[in-house]
């Protein structure tokens, strides 16, 4: 068995951050990075997959720049064979047609059974590639995924709805799933996984010879909102602070009277 | 211009988010239609022209069929723009469409300027104002960003639509949601842990603060992902929506997903150590501060009252 699994590099969330001099993404310069959240719940599925089935292969694949090796790094940590990367400075300004264009290229006539992706990235968070990317190989999909089984050629899915409740979706091989939060528990490589890792394939593609698709859209600017809330903000030590709310809710709200 | 508003039903069910997408096709001054696969029995309040699908005879859950009706509409129609509700719904079929039309897709649009639209970046901590460069546009709305001062009104002209064929995904049916346990809806105060407690043990710390507010306690989804609360606890677009008189969001960076779940509480106060947290849009109070010294001296100040 063939199995694909595509992820991306992020920013972590909770990092400040500045309008790059291009005025059309995040300045990139001093931010912690990390495995998108939703594609290390799309890494583990593959390696259970493939711990599942025994005789498979995983690969597993990122655009980006250079520096995402270190993200990819950890996926083969995880139990991935092999990665992918195809290498692109410029991904951030790609739109995610362009994305899904260069992994279908890449993943077309390799005979993938199944591919994972995440249901959405963190940054951008548009939740599209993955679902393009079946619709440009013609395979089935199925997005939000929060249950996969797998037995003889078929999956079964639970895709997550609204206030909680599942659709159960079936399909056959190949096929895509997009993986939400919570689909399984994602592993933390082990320090001999780690040093493992460190001899798998990991090979470099120039992303020109991928990418065929035109974009469909660009950014005009990035910018952040403006405050709306006007709420108060208080800072300082914790006694005074707990005082200061204490005081606040008993003046604004009925819950200590 | 003219925008084809794909409306959503489950369950038997004409969702409520078909208002949204009303308010949108308002908002931007355009004629519209609507396209919906479900039931006669379940009309929207709207005064236009809808093309009705039944979802008994092609599945409530059918992408391949459901895309294919919407294509065929799309043809009829010639529509600029095709809207969907970013939803469970809306996100899975609307790369479908996008892909079959060479359309560009723009995601949770939380509004427009000019023929611009705005959608968030990283956790709504950033906006980005996209051009698509296509002739036909697909679009997901961001739920709750567009919405109508009035009840909608007036009724639908109906069109019956049919299709063939029966598409590659098998759809086995619902599961309902967990049900029974804490009904946090009925809770006047509701302390919620989110990911910054750092580690199980500090649940605790969370409930004690609840306790001492004789109200109950919550959690962002992380928290309950990593099971260390349970679902039924869970605030938010895929767990309960509340309106306590009081929330307090403890470590949490204030997901739209999250949001939507608590921003109607009548006064919420915030604990985070990121002062830029977006949960501050929708906080009466934002106390910058670490959770773990703060919660447990609120406690017991609360407790010597
Ligand atoms: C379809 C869909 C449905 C979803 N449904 C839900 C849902 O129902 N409910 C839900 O909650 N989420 C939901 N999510 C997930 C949502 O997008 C966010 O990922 C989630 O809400 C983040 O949870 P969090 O704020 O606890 O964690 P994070 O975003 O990781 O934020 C942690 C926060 O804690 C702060 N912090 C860290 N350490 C400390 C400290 N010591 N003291 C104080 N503050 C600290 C950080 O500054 C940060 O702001 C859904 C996502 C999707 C795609
Ligand atoms: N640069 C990238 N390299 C590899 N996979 C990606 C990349 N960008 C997005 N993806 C995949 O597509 C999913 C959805 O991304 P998006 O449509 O941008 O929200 C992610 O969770 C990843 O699995």
């Amino acid at each position: 068995m063939k199995i694909l699994v595509c992820i991306k590099q992020v920013p972590d969330m909770e990092s400040k951050f500045k309008v790059a001099a291009s005025g059309t993404w995040y300045d990139t310069a001093d931010l912690a990075w990390r495995m998108n959240e939703y594609d290390e719940y799309a890494v583990e599925q593959a390696v259970q997959l493939k711990e599942q089935v025994g005789d498979a292969d995983l690969t597993v694949l990122c655009i980006g720049g250079e520096q995402v090796k270190e993200t990819m790094k950890k996926a083969l940590a995880m139990g991935c064979d092999r990665g992918v990367h195809i290498a692109d400075d410029k991904s951030a300004e790609k739109e995610p047609y362009q994305i899904a264009g260069i992994i279908a290229e890449f993943a077309r006539d390799k005979g993938f059974d199944l591919i994972f992706t995440g249901m959405q990235s963190q940054d951008r968070g548009s939740a599209q590639v993955g679902v393009l990317v079946a619709e440009l190989l013609a395979i089935p999909s199925i997005s939000t995924i929060v249950q996969f089984t797998f037995a003889g050629g078929r999956i079964e899915t639970k895709r997550e709805l609204e206030g909680g409740v599942k659709a159960i979706v079936r399909t056959s091989t190949p096929a895509l799933v997009t993986c939400q939060l919570g689909l399984n528990t994602p592993r933390y490589p082990t320090l001999p996984n780690i040093m493992k890792a460190k001899k798998k394939e990991l090979v470099s593609l120039p992303v020109t010879d991928l990418l065929k698709v035109e974009a469909r859209q660009e950014t005009a600017k990035l910018f952040f909102p403006e405050k709306k809330g006007g709420g108060l903000v208080l800072e300082g030590d914790v006694g005074p602070l707990a005082d200061r709310l204490i005081q606040i809710l008993k003046e604004k709200t009925g819950v200590l009277a | 211009m003219k925008i084809l508003l794909v409306a959503e039903y489950r369950d038997g069910k004409l969702l409520g988010s078909v208002n949204e997408l009303i308010a949108f096709a308002g908002k931007m001054g355009a004629e519209s239609a609507m396209f919906l696969v479900g039931s006669d029995s379940a009309l929207p309040a709207y005064a236009g022209t809808l093309y009705l699908a039944d979802a008994a005879a092609c599945g409530e859950f059918n992408p391949d069929v459901h895309k294919q009706l919407l294509l065929d509409v799309v043809a009829r129609e010639q529509p600029e723009m095709i809207v969907f509700s970013h939803s469970s719904y809306g996100w899975d079929l609307a790369p479908r469409i996008a892909c079959a039309l060479k359309a560009a897709q723009v995601s949770e649009v939380v509004d427009v300027e000019g023929d611009a639209l705005i959608v968030p970046v990283c956790n709504a901590k950033l906006r980005r104002t996209v051009k698509p460069k296509t002739g036909q546009t697909v679009v997901t709305l961001q739920a709750g960003a567009f919405g109508l001062a009035d009840a909608p009104v007036g009724s639908p002209t109906v069109e019956k639509v049919a299709a063939a064929g029966t598409g590659k995904l098998e759809f086995g049916g619902y599961e309902a949601a967990e049900q029974g346990g804490v009904d946090l809806t009925k809770a006047e105060v509701i302390v919620s842990a989110g990911r910054g407690i750092g580690k199980p043990e500090n649940v605790a710390m969370i409930a004690a603060l609840a306790k001492a507010l004789k109200g109950e306690y919550g959690a962002s989804r992380p928290v309950v992902d990593s099971g260390w609360v349970e679902h039924k606890r869970q605030v938010g677009t895929t767990g309960q929506s509340v309106a306590p008189k009081l929330y307090l969001a403890c470590g949490i960076s204030g997901a739209i997903q999250h949001l939507a779940g608590m921003k109607k509480s009548e006064f919420i106060v915030a604990i985070n150590t990121d002062k830029d947290a977006p949960i501050g849009d929708v906080a009466d109070v934002l106390v910058v501060a670490d959770l773990k010294q703060f919660v447990p001296m609120l406690t017991e100040k609360i407790q010597a009252l």
